[in-house]
């Protein structure tokens, strides 16, 4: 079968869980910016967590059916509907061959996940389906989705209709939204004063927030510990010479607007970087709109474990939920 | 030299063997990350060697963080101890200095230059002293380059010159990123070279392009089919000036598979190099005649 897209909405990929292993070339892991909403999405269809969706910013594609199948639409309250008529949000529903797929204006969060049984089949790169449109890797020819593309999916086996993922069990970021950071890296260039401000002070979501990095404004201006710059280096003291980056980590070019790099993160650079967003929350900055309010909060490595493995079991008790 | 680790979040340590570039960094980041692959640490999903440092990556719900860099910070004898030398290759690269395609971007980009009144090879040259533009081009030509890091985006190599460290040409980045740069640009900021393996967003001066490209997800090109991206750290490359009759050339040659670069396979000694450097890139360019 094959979905026809008839509006791609804003800016729309294909994305499963990315291409691990080429992050020393420069190529990133990429994959879905919330992994926990596409995962349940696809287990609330019958697939395997890491097939291939879409993921959809702000806007929601109108994709035409050419057989039925089962669709499940998670993250962002992006209001769903089949032919017109609504369907729940993190719940299971049919769509008939012939019937066409649409959304309304975006309630909350930013992107949404949209799953369908049997999993999209776009040839993969690097080992991913997952679209790297600064390569040209995966998705459709490397690019996010056109009108007029046709999109193959594979063979899934169908499952009832109606399972859910109920309120409770689902991941959205609180406003303010609360990013936790180990700090580390190059943390020792910032004054102390600048240390405990970056954590003090009210950021917010800036308009720069995509795939590659997000963007915060709002705080003071970072200080740094003066020294005489390293040889090559370059001279601005938020220079390093270049180095690898992490993904999670907050570089503060000019100690002016903190970047926090993202699932299609450049690997590397010569800015100073502060720590990394633990990897527990990374999920929940992609569900963030330009102009949410966030605190940073400052944690240590034990707490950075435990809500990792709070993260797995909200995942394990998803699956158990759902059978 | 001192050795500083580092946690990247809970995923990742970071290791940063000097704070200032050098070729020791380089070749000690180098040896310990390839110790860090030798070792095959169960965990271990990432190992991205930098300039004078490197990153490791690993899923934290197979090693723990702290046991993760006990077996890292282990290894750093072994860096220590092992031979600066390589088996690696030097590779020719031609490059159409003062080309019109960065000519066009660079001025399409002026107000974000330190000196929107010239081209970005005035402004390079005179900060470095050069009396002029051709003087330092063959200075940027003349010695070779290790590729030191790949990376930023696709393919991306970051590359040092082989050369004493007062000899070494320095300029900064723009003032503000470009959001266009040419495909295939050969690069310049802090005291770094680099080719530009896409077109895209960047902040390095430009001084020309290559015809050779070394990023192809297509794979249609025909020496990079076995894998898509050309550049490997440790390789040793030799920028080679031509013009754009050579340029039209070798861009007809890609397109119908009868290019190939020309490479030979070297061996590369810290120790030795740093006894002559002069002596020590003749040989290494002069394999490239015998190839």
């Amino acid at each position: 079968m094959s979905l026809k897209i008839v509006n791609p909405g804003l800016s729309t990929s294909i994305q499963d869980l990315g291409r691990p292993g080429y992050f020393h070339l420069g190529i990133p892991i990429g994959g879905a910016m919330d992994r926990f909403a596409l995962r349940a999405a696809n287990m609330l269809v019958g697939n395997p967590e890491g097939a291939a969706g879409l993921e959809a910013v702000f806007m929601g594609p109108v994709i035409q059916f050419d057989k039925t199948a089962l669709v499940a639409v998670t993250g962002a309250d992006l209001p769903v509907k089949v032919d017109g008529e609504p369907r729940a949000g993190w719940t299971a529903f049919i769509v008939k061959a012939g019937q066409t797929l649409s959304f309304d204006f975006l309630k909350s969060g930013a992107r949404a996940y949209i799953a369908i049984s049997g999993g999209i089949d776009t040839p993969e790169a690097l080992g991913s389906r997952s679209t790297y449109p600064i390569g040209a890797l995966g998705g459709i020819n490397g690019r996010n989705i056109q009108a007029g593309d046709v999109l193959p999916i594979g063979e899934g086996d169908m499952i009832e209709e109606g399972q859910s993922v109920p309120v409770e069990m689902r991941r959205l970021p609180g406003t303010p939204a609360e990013l936790r950071v180990l700090p580390g890296l190059y943390w020792h260039r910032l004054t102390e004063a600048a240390q405990n401000g970056f954590f003090e002070d009210d950021w917010a979501v800036a308009l720069e927030a995509d795939r590659m990095g997000y963007r915060f404004k709002g705080g003071r201006p970072l200080e740094f510990v003066e020294r005489e710059q390293p040889f090559g280096a370059g001279a601005d003291p938020s220079n390093i010479v270049d180095g690898c980056y992490s993904y999670g980590s907050i570089q503060v070019p000019g100690g002016l607007e903190p970047i926090v790099l993202h699932r299609d993160a450049v690997s590397g650079g010569g800015y100073f970087t502060l720590g990394a967003i633990i990897s527990a929350d990374m999920d929940l900055i992609g569900q963030l709109q330009p102009h949410t309010p966030v605190k940073f909060r400052k944690v240590e490595m034990a707490e950075a474990t435990t809500a990792r493995k709070a993260r797995k079991k909200m995942l394990s008790d998803i699956r158990a939920h759902l059978g | 030299m001192k050795t500083r680790y580092t946690y990247g979040g809970d995923e990742h340590i970071y290791v940063e063997m000097d704070d200032e570039m050098s070729l020791d960094a380089f070749f000690k980041s180098l040896s310990m990350s390839n110790a860090v692959r030798e070792a095959d640490i169960n965990g271990v999903t990432e190992i991205c060697p930098a300039n004078a440092s490197f990153q490791v990556r690993f899923d934290p719900d197979v090693i723990a963080p702290e046991e993760m860099m006990r077996r890292v910070q282990e290894l750093e004898h072994k860096a220590e101890d092992a031979e600066k030398q390589m088996a690696t290759r030097i590779i020719e690269i031609p490059v159409y200095y003062q080309d019109p395609w960065t000519h066009e971007t660079l001025m399409r980009f002026r107000e974000r230059h330190q000196d929107p009144s010239g081209t970005d090879l005035d402004y390079a040259a005179r900060i470095n002293g050069f009396d002029s533009v051709e003087a330092f081009i063959e200075a940027h030509h003349s010695q070779p380059w290790f590729v030191s890091m790949v990376g930023f985006v696709a393919g991306l190599p970051f590359l040092y010159q082989l050369v004493e460290r007062d000899k070494q040409l320095q300029v900064p980045k723009y003032l503000r990123p470009r959001t266009d740069t040419p495909k295939l640009t050969v690069g310049y900021g802090g005291c770094f070279s680099c080719i530009y393996s896409v077109r895209g967003a960047g902040g390095y001066q430009m001084f020309g392009v290559t015809p050779m490209p070394i990023f192809d997800p297509e794979q249609k090109v025909k020496y990079l089919q076995d894998f898509m991206v050309f550049f490997k750290p440790g390789d040793i490359v030799k920028f080679k000036p031509i013009d754009r009759e050579e340029y039209d050339r070798i861009v007809a040659a890609v397109e119908v598979g009868t290019y190939a670069p020309r490479i030979a396979e070297v061996d590369f000694d810290l120790e030795a190099f740093n006894a002559d450097m002069v002596g020590t890139n003749r040989k290494l360019m002069e394999a490239l005649n015998v190839a």
